[in-house]
């Protein structure tokens, strides 16, 4: 078996568990440390598409910045567990209607899924028509001519959600 | 070498995981982390297809779901932080006020 397959099995192992971890359990302080997890191993994934850039972005202001961001406001809250009784008792899961109709279009969209996948035409190994375009002076002479529009309209949204944090968040009075 | 269809196939169980978790959890907190889960899984699709075709368009559209998510996570959190303030709860049950 080639390496690149063992490591994105590994890679993929990795963040498949981490979100299951996220997901499948109670305690919102586990949630966001599995998810770093999760994206530590989407960021090897990055390096095995070639795309070294997008994979230390990934560390540096996903799991470096947003997830703090999470952490502080789980423990700025003091957010505990959800209590399991409450879920068993109140949750939607547990009505008929939403479950029947869920249930219908959960097994129609993997109906799709397996078609599609069953259809797909066979293009061996991913970036083996192209070479790679993973330099990054590549990257930023293409975000600043082709993408200029969207870099600064980006720079008002930055600005639009600071200024809305701070006032959402920010004590009235003093 | 690894196929396309394999980052596709991860891309598409990830964005699963993270819709069950909005369905499944019943704390904001936790919700939003799920919606940070799918948007990987999108732009992990998106950079796959952008090694595919030899781009770096693929690379630049997640950088724009990045600074998205960053705004929704700063603007997310401080909607919860001003619910709980109201409420004592983080439960999504105890923010019905609008409905009928």
């Amino acid at each position: 078996m080639a390496f690149d397959l063992i490591a994105f099995y590994v890679f993929a192992a990795i963040t498949v568990l981490g979100a299951l971890a996220v997901v499948g359990q109670r305690n919102p302080v586990y949630s966001v440390v599995a998810i770093v997890g999760s994206f530590c191993g989407l960021s090897g994934l990055y390096v095995l598409l070639e795309a070294p850039f997008v994979a230390v972005v990934q560390i540096i202001i996903y799991a470096g910045a947003i997830l703090v961001l999470f952490l502080f406001t789980v423990m700025l809250l003091n957010a505990t567990r959800e209590d399991g009784a409450e879920w068993d008792r109140s949750h939607p899961y547990y009505r008929p209607g939403p479950t029947r109709i869920g249930g219908v279009l959960a097994v129609v969209l993997l109906g799709q899924l397996l078609w599609a996948m069953t259809h797909i035409a066979d293009t061996g190994g991913i970036g083996e028509q192209q070479p790679a375009a993973s330099s990054v002076r590549l990257l930023g002479r293409v975000l600043f001519t082709d993408y200029m529009f969207a870099f600064e309209v980006t720079s008002i949204l930055i600005i639009a959600a600071m200024v809305g944090a701070v006032v959402l968040a920010g004590r009235k009075g003093n | 070498m690894v196929p396309i269809t394999h980052y596709l196939i991860l891309s598409g169980i990830l964005f699963a995981i993270g819709t069950a978790g909005v369905f499944l959890r019943r704390n904001v907190i936790t919700l939003l982390l799920s919606v940070e889960v799918m948007l990987n899984a999108v732009n992990l699709s998106f950079v796959a297809f952008g090694r595919q075709f030899g781009t770096v368009d693929g690379q630049i559209i997640t950088f724009f779901v990045m600074t998205v998510a960053a705004a929704e996570a700063a603007v997310g959190l401080a909607i919860v932080i001003a619910l709980f303030r109201h409420r004592e709860s983080l439960s999504p049950e105890a923010f019905t006020n609008l409905k009928w």
